[in-house]
């Protein structure tokens, strides 16, 4: 049971890899890469119980965080050109 | 007795998670446009990932593992409306448009139908010239 859900998430993962190559624009490509970590999120999940160590799910609530924390800051670069350094310094 | 129904309620859950992440991907890939696009990933974001946890959570009973699931899936419930909505805002600001319906019609209409279309041409010339002074 576990095995077959961790298949399909796979399948699942395997056909949005293929909308982030295909891509047309940066943006697509970027909702496909969050897509993708949160199926990756699933994949650890899912590992854990399938192997009865659940310590992988610590690695999951890790990779969702890190996952969402990257999103935002390819976003805001894309958006402004640059990560803010410079505002920053500005206020000082 | 009650471990057996256990594991059927979450069999149904890991199914039912299955069924709509897969039909997100289906969707990412089928889309035309970045907006669509967008819908068809929520449904496997939200309802897919947040179905397999429930599911996980009934695998796991009343353990540590549980309240973890439960935070993973109130962090993924909290952050991916965000996550959307950001996107989209980059994207409208990046000069990226919504595809119309009239639009997405002529463009589906030259990519797809670019063979068919030179295979129609002589064709349709023939029998009905008025059909060619509607195209655009």
């Amino acid at each position: 049971m576990i095995a077959a859900a961790l298949l399909a998430v796979l399948v699942a993962m395997a056909l949005v890899v293929v909308r982030a190559l295909r891509g047309p624009s940066t943006f697509d490509r970027l909702l496909a890469a969050n897509s993708i970590g949160n199926s990756a999120i699933l994949v650890l999940a899912l590992f854990g119980f399938l192997t009865d160590r659940p310590e992988f799910l610590d690695l999951g609530l890790t990779y969702a965080l890190l996952n969402y924390v990257g999103v935002f800051a390819v976003l805001k670069f894309f958006r402004h050109g640059s990560l803010g350094a410079e505002a920053e310094a500005d206020k000082t | 007795m009650i471990d057996l129904l256990r594991e059927i309620v979450a069999g149904l859950f890991l199914f039912a998670g299955a069924f709509f992440l897969i039909a997100g991907a289906i969707g990412m890939n089928r889309m035309p446009d970045l907006f669509t696009r967008m819908h068809a990933a929520s449904v496997g974001d939200t309802l897919g990932v947040s179905l397999m946890l429930i599911g996980m959570v009934f695998l796991a009973g009343f353990t540590l593992v549980t309240v973890k699931l439960f935070f993973l899936l109130a962090f993924l419930l909290f952050m991916g409306p965000v996550a959307s909505h950001a996107l989209a805002a980059a994207a409208l600001q990046a000069g990226v448009k919504p595809l119309l319906a009239h639009e997405g019609k002529a463009k589906a209409k030259s990519a797809e139908g670019v063979k068919k279309a030179a295979a129609r041409k002589p064709a349709a010339r023939g029998k009905t010239p008025a059909s060619k002074g509607r195209r655009p």
